[in-house]
């Protein structure tokens, strides 16, 4: 066993943990910190495979803002307790049922589909540096890129617009 | 060392891993009641996503997945800033977010 593959699957056990963990845990703020932890782990993966960029923004979009986000949207809502009632137990063993059958059959798809993919070989080109991929980024993918943008600012609007108290109502 | 990484682990690994990374993001959907719980079931499954197009970027050795994977968290970004003042509102009228609460809308 070499030392990659040492810390590739140290790596999955500890995304598959984590993310289990955030769905199982009562309190929300458990929850929460169980999914940052999850993040982290996927930007391992991303550095494992030498995709710095989505390694960096893994880091800062999702385990910085979006989680920050929500952690501040949980203490809003003062939901710091677990008092949570559960679904009834016929819809947790359908969910356990379907969590087991759909993994099942995904995973004998892409047993058998394995032949079709074909070999990998590498022609050691460089192909992922940040250099690379803001050229592509900003020749191909320029329509895109500014239509992002305009989403983001329309979400900024929506959020605002969407929390606001309305005055006339009480 | 670093060129041939998927020499040594194999794509099959990461298709596994994103795939039952998927399951436990379904899992959480049907499982939880708490509709702040539900989104993270959301952002788990993006990222599963997100993971299976960097590895496959890797393995065809193009830009362009990591590309769509850029887009993919501007998307969730809008989604989750959204979503969340949508939560917030329906916590302001109801005063939990409980999901099976939500019945207003049943004919």
């Amino acid at each position: 066993m070499s030392p990659v593959l040492i810390t590739f699957y140290f790596l999955a056990a500890f995304t598959l943990a984590t993310a289990f963990l955030t769905i199982y845990s009562k309190n929300p703020i458990h929850s929460a910190i169980y999914l940052v932890l999850c993040m982290v782990s996927i930007m391992g993966h991303y550095l494992l495979l030498n995709a710095q960029f989505v390694a960096i923004v893994q880091l800062i979009v999702y385990a910085g803002a979006i989680m920050v986000l929500m952690l501040f949207t949980i203490m809003l809502m003062n939901l710091n307790k677990e008092d949570e009632v559960h679904k009834p137990r016929i819809t947790r063993l359908g969910a356990i049922v379907v969590f087991i059958l759909m993994s099942m059959v995904l995973i004998t798809i892409f047993i058998n589909s394995k032949t079709i993919m074909g070999e990998y070989d590498s022609t050691g080109e460089d192909f992922q540096s940040i250099k690379v991929l803001g050229k592509v980024l900003l020749n191909e993918y320029m329509v895109p890129f500014e239509f992002a943008s305009i989403l983001l600012l329309v979400a900024m609007i929506g959020t605002v617009l969407l929390t606001k108290k309305e005055k006339d109502q009480k | 060392m670093i060129e041939n990484i998927l020499n040594i682990i194999g794509i099959e690994n990461y298709i596994f891993l994103t795939v039952l990374l998927f399951c436990i993001g379904v899992f959480g959907v049907l499982y939880r009641r708490n509709a702040i719980i539900v989104f993270m079931s959301i952002e788990i499954m993006l990222n599963a996503v997100n993971l299976l197009f960097v590895a496959f970027s890797t393995y065809h050795q193009d830009a362009e997945g990591q590309v769509f994977v850029f887009f993919s968290m501007a998307v969730a970004a809008a989604e989750v800033a959204v979503g969340l003042a949508i939560l917030v509102s329906v916590f302001r009228n109801l005063g939990s977010i409980d999901i099976d609460n939500l019945k207003n809308l049943k004919g």
